[in-house]
């Protein structure tokens, strides 16, 4: 049963918050907007084509896509979604799932790089640094939440307020935000990348699957929705008190509230010059060394 | 200055003159003069064309501006050149004056004419096969290639950035993939429908300098009414244009609650046009005589209200804007051209004034409404990047809307004029052998037309220079040293015309 509902979830709330995000933006700007299930039929239409693959690309260009959502759906397999636990919960499941999404990274740029075109050449560059710069900001998330509780499963994240004591509320705060800029840096949204930009140069995740069309293009289009998808599910996972009977709701309001905070974002502000995405990136990395430091005080000061 | 300088012809704007009166200099006199007259005197290029003169001959035309300097009426110095047949080459005038680095171009391309030490000699819109870029070498160094087909629905046109990184060194720009031989077609079926498709995007501005031209070539006059309208749907033209501009760049930046505003706004404004003429760009508008439709109380006070909105929204949404330090943080120091820089490339227009070369011929070549309606040039002291492009296209659409306003309070006292004079024969006596110059300020810039015609009034060159024909350079010194993502942004800051440039 537990299984079944976590599937369900990894299979329609991607979509859903997707859906959300749009629809709050079209309520910024003063249209109806489509319905919030417009991404699943989007899903639906590029399953049933064909697809088109361009001469130049070797075999690592058709099975990048099939690799990267693999790694993705394998991620959620170890991430507590809507019943709080993972189907999976064993030691280590952290850095297992942190790499994972590495290996998805990796191989969807490969896949760009593999195309032979300049845009995607720039693109997968561009993924690269930003995601080498997001990477040890997780670590330090995730290092303080198992010193924290000293588990090292999923659940660490859950016990990082009952364990840290009077900087219990601190500590939950910035490894929300950390975890919420992290969203918007992986998700590729607005002021990091603009999913909505029709503009080569100036897209990042966007430009490097240029190139992908039909079922391809569903995966990869999935793929980054159950990655957005996870990571907020992290959030809820530190937010949400341990044992609460009402976990599965408090789950649904957290994925609605994150999405329409970013649908609010994307509204409000204009999207940050490429050089200075390090610097913006740079605040999730204090946000996390807060974390970090907050912890070490716990655990080593008293 | 020299004023009594016999070698060149002063014409106004929309002036006819006889062909015949245009001085014939040798080649190697005329380049001495353009040379003293753009770098002492400070004109600047309008027009430099051939005109195929019969028995392989071919009659080079140079008109320079003398924009208004001295609170007097700015006049066009025109003289021409006859090379003979066979004579093949001259010695170059863009390595002392840069701005002519198109022109000659052109004239190269057309007449195959070759002008000598040209720093930079490349076909100008044949550019589909074997262009010859330039080429930088190194490690370092990464070409991208964007076009000719875009992501966006846009027009034609290839550009070859040479990058460090994220780094843009040089942008080269090919175009020519929409020339469809307008000023052939000209000559051969002149009609106001065909002018006004040369660029979508400035239908008025076209059919105004085309109108105003052969009026002036036939003598047809036109009543005030008509006149007012005209001038009317120029200012709602620059309006909705640069509102829409204003929604692009906002787009641009993924700055959403702009883009909704100001394309919202532009709508009101494309649908009062609609209203008046019938087509949202106000194409069969104007006509040879005058206009094809009227304003009546009614509508005028619809459009009235419109514009108050309007007004309101955009000034509110673009002060928002100012204020959002995301936005500024895009707008600002992005794509900066120097004063230096557009003098000496030539830009003109609202690219040039954002720079702070103060070129409008609205009111440097003025005709008697701008007077009499009082009109001034906004002084914008721009420092030329994409932030004093959009402020200027906001100071330019506020302006736009007062003089619409005043427009309309004009349009009362000749209420009962008709719009169309009515012309119906054309008489030939009047045009023979003539040459003007007809020079409009659409939103992008100074539209020159230039006419030429025969002893028996036909016309047998007509001669198009779209702002865009200046400016496109001026976007590839813009994007140097800036970031390539930052080249969308640019591009969209000056949204200059492939189709107006390709003819």
């Amino acid at each position: 049963m537990m299984v079944l509902l976590n599937i369900l979830i990894v299979l329609i709330l991607p979509f859903l918050m997707i859906g959300i995000i749009r629809k709050t933006k079209a309520f910024w700007g003063g249209r109806y907007g489509a319905s919030i299930f417009q991404p699943l039929y989007d899903f639906i239409k590029l399953i049933k084509k064909d697809y088109v693959i361009s001469d130049t690309t070797s075999f690592l260009f058709k099975i990048a896509p099939l690799i990267s959502f693999t790694t993705v759906l394998i991620a959620a397999v170890f991430v507590p979604l809507i019943t709080g636990n993972a189907i999976i919960n064993i030691q280590s499941g952290l850095i297992i799932f942190a790499y994972l999404l590495a290996l998805n990274k990796f191989f969807s740029l490969l896949g760009a790089m593999d195309t032979g075109s300049s845009f995607e050449g720039m693109g997968a560059s561009r993924e690269a640094c930003f995601t080498t710069i997001v990477e040890p900001a997780f670590f330090m998330i995730i290092a303080s939440a198992m010193a924290l509780s000293g588990n090292f499963t999923f659940d660490a994240l859950s016990k990082i307020g009952e364990n840290s004591g009077s900087y219990g509320a601190l500590i939950i705060i910035f490894a929300t935000l950390a975890l919420f800029l992290m969203v918007l840096i992986e998700g590729c949204r607005v002021p990091v990348d603009d999913p909505a930009t029709h503009l080569e140069l100036t897209m990042i995740h966007e430009v490097m699957i240029l190139d992908n069309s039909g079922p391809d293009l569903a995966l990869i289009t999935w793929a980054s929705g159950i990655k957005m998808l996870l990571i907020t599910s992290l959030i809820a996972k530190i937010i949400i008190p341990v044992g609460s009977p009402f976990y599965a709701l408090y789950y649904l309001l957290t994925i609605f509230v994150v999405s329409v905070i970013i649908g609010t974002i994307e509204s409000s502000m204009a999207r940050i010059r490429m050089s200075h995405i390090f610097e913006f990136i740079f605040i999730m990395t204090s946000f996390a060394l807060v974390v970090m430091s907050l912890t070490v005080a716990r655990v080593f000061g008293g | 200055m020299n004023w009594d300088n016999t070698n060149w012809l002063r014409v106004k704007n929309c002036e006819k003159v006889n062909l015949n009166d245009i001085q014939a200099l040798d080649i190697d006199d005329l380049r001495c003069e353009i040379i003293s007259m753009c770098n002492v005197k400070g004109l600047r290029p309008v027009g430099f064309f051939g005109k195929d003169w019969g028995m392989g001959q071919v009659k080079l035309f140079v008109i320079l501006g003398d924009d208004n300097k001295n609170n007097s009426d700015g006049e066009f110095y025109v003289t021409s050149s006859l090379f003979k047949a066979g004579i093949k080459s001259y010695e170059c005038i863009t390595n002392e004056v840069p701005s002519f680095y198109n022109f000659e171009r052109e004239f190269f391309e057309e007449f195959k004419i070759k002008p000598l030490n040209h720093p930079w000699l490349k076909p100008l819109r044949q550019n589909q096969k074997d262009y010859p870029f330039f080429k930088m070498e190194g490690e370092d160094i990464h070409e991208v290639a964007v076009g000719p087909i875009h992501a966006g629905i846009i027009e034609p046109g290839h550009f070859r950035f040479m990058c460090n990184g994220e780094n843009v060194y040089h942008l080269e720009i090919a175009l020519g993939y929409q020339h469809k031989g307008v000023e052939k077609l000209m000559v051969k079926a002149p009609s106001n429908q065909l002018i006004e498709s040369v660029a979508g995007d400035s239908v008025i501005a076209y059919s105004l300098a085309y109108s105003n031209l052969m009026e002036s070539m036939k003598g047809i006059s036109v009543s005030n009414k008509a006149q007012l309208i005209r001038l009317l749907a120029l200012e709602m033209e620059r309006a909705a244009i640069h509102i829409g501009d204003l929604g692009a760049i906002s787009g641009d930046i993924a700055y959403l609650m702009g883009a909704s505003v100001f394309g919202a706004t532009r709508t009101l404004v494309i649908n009062t046009m609609l209203e008046f003429s019938g087509s949202r760009f106000g194409r069969g508008l104007i006509t040879l005589g005058g206009v094809n439709f009227d304003i009546d109380e009614a509508k005028a006070q619809r459009a009235l209200n419109t514009l108050d909105k309007v007004e309101i929204d955009v000034s509110r949404m673009v002060k928002t804007m100012l204020k959002n330090s995301t936005v500024m943080s895009r707008l600002e120091k992005t794509g900066t051209i120097s004063k230096e820089r557009a003098q000496e490339s030539g830009l003109v227009g609202m690219a040039a004034r954002a720079s702070g070369v103060n070129l409008d011929t609205r009111f440097d070549y003025p005709n008697k409404w701008i007077k009499e309606l009082g009109l001034k040039k906004c002084n914008f002291e721009g420092t030329g990047d994409v932030n004093s492009r959009f402020r200027l296209r906001y100071e330019e659409i506020i302006q736009s809307i007062s003089t619409i306003r005043k427009i309309f309070e004009k349009l009362k006292s000749f209420k009962n004029e008709p719009v169309n004079s009515g012309y119906e024969v054309l008489n030939k006596e009047n045009s023979k052998d003539a040459f003007i110059i007809s020079a409009t300020e659409g939103w992008r810039g100074e539209i020159i037309h230039i006419a030429l015609s025969d002893n028996k009034g036909n016309l047998t060159r007509y001669k198009i220079k779209d702002p865009s024909f200046n400016n496109w350079y001026g976007l590839a010194l813009a994007v140097r040293n800036n970031g390539v993502s930052d080249f969308p942004l640019c591009n969209k800051s000056f949204n200059l015309s492939y189709s107006g440039f390709d003819l």
